[in-house]
């Protein structure tokens, strides 16, 4: 009643309006008169349609309770008559792989989104900012990283296939490098589905399949940072624009072999050289079970590039040899609630060419020289035992260190070596958080004492990662 | 070409297999015992985890990949239950037959599942969005699945279709009958209420008529904690449950712990083809898991 009284005043202040706006002549009137005629009738109609469809619909209604009964009287037979019928009862009915309903909605497609979120906080006991390494300049994103409270790397990634024969991902992460707050690709690449006999191919950006540790996201590392060599020879990952070719063979103990060409612009590469194909990759990975309780994967790669300018001031012919080993027991093969795993990796990097002194460092006054031959060999090694101690805990120690050269750009008789524990609670498998000591000798005489308090999250899609 | 050779020499030597047999790659041993029920001879079985192990966690093993890429078919429980292993391992291998189409049988596709949850949230733990997957414990479930899966042999091996259908009307007859023995041996164990370790038992427990009151895990997949247990006692001691359920691979000490507080006994089940020493296959398996009940069930 209220309302509509409401409604009728309201009405008629809009009439009051619209009078008040021009005043009408008859004919307007008359107008108006036959309009409001014609539409009470088609009112009418419209009243007329409604019923008829309630009608219809009540007539439906009452079908279907019919055939509802009758279902359920078919479906007690059913019961009673013999076991295949429950067997029925259970199986999936075939409209089931259907798509539902929502396949009309313009989000049922989307890729699979996956988060992570990761921060530190970090105590150096020597300034990070004055940091040196005795035979390895810091390339930017390496080294101790920042003191005190600072994000990781924190991403998003997109994945999903793309059709019938391709699968597509993009990975979107966080980056500080040196104060230059952005975001970056860090991996936009596309694989192959439907290539026979154990063939891949890979396509556009992402990290190199050489090594063990280069392929993997830093967030299912056992440790806050990347290994010394991994810094020193790769920049901690390296990842180029470029394509991959895989091959499995069909054998009992795995066998993965493999090339990739890059463009040969990220570190330790650079300059795009060879009309932007700078560097290529050759890599051979082979792995198996002893019994239920051990697992191993093993391999060998190379890297190597014309390059010209990399971060570290090289231009010339570099090429980076790896070897990577990784064994895991654990009692019945259940790596998530106990068990050891062991890892090692060595590095060998060979150089032929000059260092010219990078454009953003200050030549020092006493050695104005800007280029100088870099010729030799520098090595490096880490290796890393993680003890699980059941769903929750692990710990872990790694022993890391890099071999320098007495001659060339960087001489140093000191080979920097450095040592860690660290402590990972688990929640679940989407979160853990990370206690971490480093003692670390870059130079002769100067250590560095780091403690780091790390989280690490995942939200989204549920990831399944590489071995 | 010598080269060649010596290269060729080499991969025999790692155990090239010969291609004569279907290669099915079962991601729980008891799909692969299906399958062996089904193609006998005419298949050979790469099972890729066992009764000892936690199939929500394996890893993606460079032995699975190496199994993958060789399967012509792969049969899992589906249900997400594979999610941080078996995506990565189809990717890895290279191997486009069982990528997806004829190669790729999900159980969890040729049958109901339950306990569908209506919130998706991982505050409520590992939960699955298409319900729980643990249902190679209904035996109504098992026959589904073995019809779809003699159907798909039949398509991915339609030379032997024939005596695919004919092993599947074979296992039928027995495993209705085994069916009828099992359901007369297990009436005491009607309105019998248990405890549970894992969400893993709502199949055996709706097809046995047991009733749960509680479970170990405070949340799918948490693990147990002291706080809850505790507060599990009187819940078990007042609802007169007859059993603490656990799977072969589990954890014993949680259950060990509830048992010793109440009294009531705690069982491991097998819960899969070789959980135990009777669970030669599946029937063995269901012959195991309900002698185990009764033995409790005074």
């Amino acid at each position: 009643m209220k309302r509509s009284l409401l409604a009728f005043s309201v009405g008629l202040a809009l009439a009051g309006n619209a009078f008040a706006a021009d005043s009408p002549t008859s004919a307007d009137m008359k107008a108006l008169d036959a309009r409001i005629r014609a539409l009470e009738v088609e009112g009418a109609k419209l009243r007329e349609q409604a019923a008829a469809a309630l009608a219809e619909a009540s007539a439906a209604r009452a079908e279907l309770e019919k055939m509802k009964a009758s279902q359920q009287a078919t479906q007690e037979t059913a019961a009673a008559a013999s076991t295949a019928a429950a067997t029925a009862a259970v199986s999936a009915p075939a409209e089931a792989s259907a798509p539902s309903a929502g396949g009309a909605n313009g989000n049922a497609f989307n890729p699979a989104i996956a988060v992570i979120l990761n921060g530190n906080y970090a105590h150096h006991s020597q300034n990070p900012d004055n940091y040196v390494r005795g035979g390895f300049p810091v390339v930017d994103g390496t080294g101790p990283g920042k003191q005190g409270l600072s994000l990781g790397e924190s991403e998003v990634s997109f994945a999903a296939n793309i059709d019938d024969k391709f699968y597509g991902q993009l990975t979107v992460s966080y980056e500080d490098d040196n104060g230059k707050v952005g975001t970056e690709i860090e991996e936009a690449y596309i694989d192959t589905l439907t290539l026979p006999d154990g063939f891949n191919v890979r396509a556009g950006r992402f990290f190199s399949n050489i090594g063990y540790l280069n392929s993997h996201h830093t967030h299912t590392d056992n440790f806050v940072d990347r290994p010394l060599p991994y810094q020193a020879f790769l920049g901690n990952q390296y990842g180029d624009d470029g394509a991959q070719l895989r091959w499995v063979a069909p054998t009992d103990t795995y066998l993965e072999f493999g090339g990739e060409l890059f463009r040969g612009e990220d570190f330790p590469t650079g300059g795009a050289n060879h009309d932007g194909v700078g560097a290529h990759t050759l890599f051979a990975h082979a792995g198996g079970d002893v019994g239920d309780s051990n697992s191993w994967l093993a391999g060998v790669s190379m890297l190597k590039a014309k390059t010209t300018q990399a971060d570290d001031g090289f231009s010339g012919d570099n090429t980076l040899y790896l070897a990577d080993a990784t064994w895991k027991w654990a009692p019945n093969g259940n790596t998530k609630d106990g068990g050891v795993t062991l890892r090692t990796e060595l590095f060998f990097d060979k150089r032929d060419g000059f260092y010219t002194t990078p454009s953003d460092i200050e030549v020092d006054p006493l050695n104005p020289e800007l280029s100088q031959p870099w010729i030799g060999d520098r090595r490096g090694a880490y290796l890393e035992a993680v003890y699980r101690l059941n769903r929750t805990w692990d710990v872990g120690y790694r022993f890391d260190k890099l071999w320098a050269s007495n001659s060339g750009p960087f001489p140093s008789d000191f080979d920097p070596v450095r040592h860690s524990i660290e402590a990972t609670w688990r929640n679940s498998e989407f979160s853990f958080f990370r206690l971490q000591y480093s003692h670390d000798d870059p130079l002769r005489s100067i250590t560095d004492n780091a403690i780091y308090l790390q989280y690490d999250v995942a939200l989204g899609a549920h990831g399944a990662h590489k071995f | 070409m010598n080269k060649l050779a010596i290269f060729a020499t080499i991969l025999l030597a790692f155990g090239v297999r010969n291609a004569q047999a279907l290669n099915v790659f079962a991601c729980e041993p008891e799909w692969g015992s299906l399958v062996h029920e089904l193609a006998g001879d005419a298949a050979t079985v790469d099972a890729g985890t066992t009764a000892l192990q936690d199939v929500h966690v394996i890893e993606a093993k460079p032995s699975l990949i190496a199994k993958v890429r060789r399967a012509d078919l792969v049969v899992c429980s589906g249900a997400d239950l594979e999610i941080g292993w078996l995506p990565q391992l189809i990717r890895q291998a290279g191997n486009p037959k069982v990528a997806s189409g004829a190669g790729y049988f999900m159980a969890s596709d040729q049958i109901t599942t339950l306990e569908k949850p209506s919130k998706l949230d991982r505050s409520e733990g590992d939960i699955h969005p298409q319900g729980n997957p643990h249902f190679q414990m209904d035996p109504y479930r098992v026959l589904a699945v073995a019809k779809a899966l003699a159907a798909r042999l039949g398509e991915l091996d339609p030379g032997k279709a024939a005596t695919y259908q004919q092993h599947l009307a074979d296992f039928t007859t027995r495993w209705q009958t085994a069916i009828k023995g099992w359901e007369a041996k297990a009436a005491p164990l009607k309105g019998r209420k248990v405890v549970v370790h894992h969400m893993s038992w709502i199949y055996l427990e709706n097809w046995l008529g047991m009733e749960q009151i509680g479970a170990l895990e405070p949340k799918p997949g948490v693990p147990p904690t002291s706080a809850h247990l505790a507060s599990l006692i009187d819940v078990t001691k007042n609802a007169h449950a007859f059993a603490i359920l656990r799977a072969a691979y589990q954890d014993p000490k949680p259950g060990d712990w509830l048992s010793e507080h109440t009294g009531v006994p705690a069982v491991t089940l097998p819960f899969t083809v070789g959980g135990d020493d009777q669970s030669k296959d599946l029937f063995g398996l269901f012959d195991s898991t309900i002698d185990k009940l009764l033995a409790v069930a005074k």
